[in-house]
C-alpha cells in the first residue's frame, strides 16, 4: 500500500521532477567520468602534455556540466512551478 | 592595462546596476509558484500568529501540515528564499541591514526609502508579509509579497519601474570597488618600484593576471590579437571570482551574485556584444553563407549556425548561475536537513543529522572554492574560445 502510495505521488506529482534530476546527474557523471578517464589514461602516457591536457578536461567537462544543468534547472522550475 | 580595466569596470557598473534590479523585478513573478500563494492565503491568520513566537527565527517557513498534527518545514521554500535576490542584507535572526528602494512610478516620478519602511499588517518586520509602505514623494502604496513589488494609487494599479539596489547589486558595487581599490594599488606598486620584483599585494595579484593573460588569452587568441580582449577577460575574470567568494562567507549576508540570472545576463551580453563587434568577414561570411556546403542545405545549416551565436551566450549565462545556486542549495539542503530531522525524530534526530551535516557542509564549502575559481576560469576560457572565433584568419 505504502508503495503503491508512493508511485500514485511519483507520477501525479513533481516526484517526476526528482526522477528527472537524478537522470540528468547519471548524464553528467558518466559524461564527467569518461572525460577524467581518458584525460588521466592520456597523462600517464604523456606526462609532458599534462597542462594542454587539463585545460581541456575542464573545457569538456564544464561542457557536459552545463548540459546537464539544463536538466537540473528544468526539473527545479517542474517541482517548483 | 590598469586604465582599461578601470574603464572597462565603471561601464560594467552602469550596465548591471540598473538590470541587475529590473531582472530581479520580474523574476519574482516567474519563481513565485501557486501552492506557496495557496498556503499562504488560506494560512495567513495562523502563520502571522507563528511567526511573532518566532521572531528570531523569520527566515525559517513553517506552515501547518496537511494531516494537521504537526508543523512542517518547507525545505523548498526556506532553500529558494535564501539563494533569491533580497532587498535587505539578513545576516541572521533578527539581524539585518535594509538596502534603499528606488521605485519610478510611471507618470508619477521617483521613490527613494529604505526597505526598512516595509512593515506587516501589524507593523512589524517579522514573517512572511505582505509587506506594505508608503512612496514618501509620490505617495503611491507599495505592496511587497511572493510577487514581489506591486504599487497602488487611491486603489488602481500603476506601473513601476523597480531599479532598487537589491542585496545582488549591493555586493556587485561592493566587489566592484574592491576591484578598483585592489587593483589600482596593485598597479601604484608596480609603478613606485619599476623593474624591481612585485611585493604584497601586487605579488598576490600576478600570478592571477599572469595565468588569464598567458593561459587563457594568449594561447586561444593569438598572441597579436590577444591584448585588445585581456582586460575584458581580467575584469569578468576577478569580478566572477570576487562575487563567488563573498557568497561563500558565512554569516555575511548570503550573497549570491553570480546565482542571479540579472548579473549574468549582462557579462553574457557583454561577452555577445564584443563577439559580434570584433567578428572579422570570415566569421560572418562562415556563419550566413558556409563555404562547401550545397545550396539547399544551408536553409538548414545557416538558421542553426544564428541560432548557434545566440546559444553561446545563453548557456554561459546559465552555466555560472546554474552552478553558483546549485552550490549554495547544496549547502542550504545540509542545514535543512537539520530542521527536517528535527521536526520529525525530535532533538536527537536534530543533533545526530547536525553532526553529519556539518560534516558535509564543510566538505561542500571546500568543494565551492574549487567551483568558484573553476566557474571564473571556465567562463573566461569560453568567452576567450568565443574571441577567437570571432577574429580568426582564414587559412584555408
Amino acid at each position: 500500500m505504502e508503495l503503491l502510495n508512493i508511485l500514485i505521488e511519483i507520477t501525479t506529482g513533481q516526484g517526476l521532477a526528482g526522477l528527472g534530476a537524478g537522470a540528468a546527474a547519471i548524464g553528467a557523471g558518466l559524461g564527467v567520468g569518461l572525460i577524467g578517464k581518458a584525460a588521466l589514461e592520456s597523462m600517464a602516457r604523456q606526462p609532458e602534455a599534462s597542462d594542454d591536457l587539463r585545460a581541456n578536461m575542464i573545457l569538456a567537462a564544464a561542457l557536459v556540466e552545463g548540459v546537464a544543468l539544463f536538466g537540473i534547472i528544468i526539473c527545479l522550475l517542474v517541482a517548483l512551478g | 592595462m590598469v586604465r582599461h580595466i578601470t574603464r572597462l569596470i565603471i561601464s560594467a557598473v552602469v550596465f548591471t546596476a540598473p538590470i541587475t534590479a529590473i531582472s530581479q523585478h520580474e523574476s519574482h513573478g516567474e519563481e513565485h509558484h501557486e501552492e506557496v500563494e495557496n498556503s499562504h492565503d488560506a494560512q495567513h491568520q495562523e502563520t502571522l500568529h507563528e511567526n511573532s513566537h518566532e521572531a528570531g527565527h523569520g527566515d525559517s517557513h513553517h506552515h501547518d501540515d496537511e494531516h494537521g498534527h504537526e508543523e512542517k518545514f518547507v525545505a523548498g521554500d526556506f532553500i529558494m528564499h535564501h539563494i533569491a535576490d533580497a532587498n535587505e542584507i539578513h545576516f541572521f535572526g533578527d539581524v539585518s541591514v535594509p538596502l534603499p528602494m528606488i521605485i519610478y512610478v510611471e507618470g508619477k516620478g521617483l521613490d527613494v526609502f529604505m526597505s526598512s519602511s516595509f512593515h506587516s499588517e501589524h507593523g512589524g518586520h517579522g514573517g512572511h508579509g505582505p509587506y506594505y509602505a508608503t512612496g514618501p514623494s509620490t505617495g503611491v502604496e507599495y505592496t511587497k509579497d511572493e510577487n514581489g513589488i506591486s504599487a497602488k494609487d487611491h486603489g488602481e494599479e500603476v506601473a513601476i519601474w523597480d531599479i532598487s539596489i537589491t542585496k545582488s547589486v549591493f555586493g556587485t558595487l561592493m566587489i566592484l570597488t574592491l576591484m578598483i581599490l585592489m587593483l589600482r594599488l596593485a598597479a601604484k606598486s608596480y609603478a613606485r618600484r619599476p623593474g624591481q620584483a612585485p611585493t604584497g599585494l601586487a605579488n598576490v595579484l600576478e600570478p592571477l593576471i599572469l595565468f588569464v593573460r598567458d593561459d587563457i588569452a594568449y594561447p586561444i587568441i593569438g598572441k597579436h590579437k590577444a591584448d585588445k580582449f585581456v582586460p575584458f577577460l581580467l575584469t569578468t575574470f576577478f569580478f566572477i571570482v570576487g562575487c563567488n567568494l563573498l557568497g561563500l562567507i558565512p554569516f555575511a549576508g548570503g550573497f549570491n551574485i553570480t546565482g542571479t540570472m540579472g548579473v549574468t545576463i549582462v557579462l553574457a551580453t557583454l561577452v555577445f556584444i564584443i563577439t559580434s563587434i570584433n567578428g572579422n568577414k570570415h566569421y560572418w561570411g562562415h556563419l550566413v553563407s558556409p563555404p562547401g556546403v550545397p545550396f539547399l542545405v544551408k536553409f538548414i545549416v545557416v538558421p542553426i549556425e544564428l541560432f548557434g551565436i545566440i546559444l553561446k551566450p545563453t548557456v554561459l549565462m546559465i552555466r555560472l548561475t546554474a552552478n553558483m545556486s546549485a552550490g549554495h542549495i547544496i549547502i542550504l539542503s545540509f542545514v535543512s536537513l537539520v530542521f527536517i530531522f528535527n521536526n520529525s525524530y525530535g532533538a536527537a534526530g536534530g543533533v545526530g543529522i547536525g553532526v553529519f551535516s556539518t560534516l558535509f557542509m564543510i566538505f561542500m564549502y571546500f568543494l565551492e572554492l574549487l567551483v568558484a575559481f573553476l566557474q571564473a576560469y571556465v567562463f573566461t576560457l569560453l568567452a576567450a574560445i568565443y574571441f577567437s572565433e570571432a577574429t580568426q584568419e582564414p587559412h584555408h
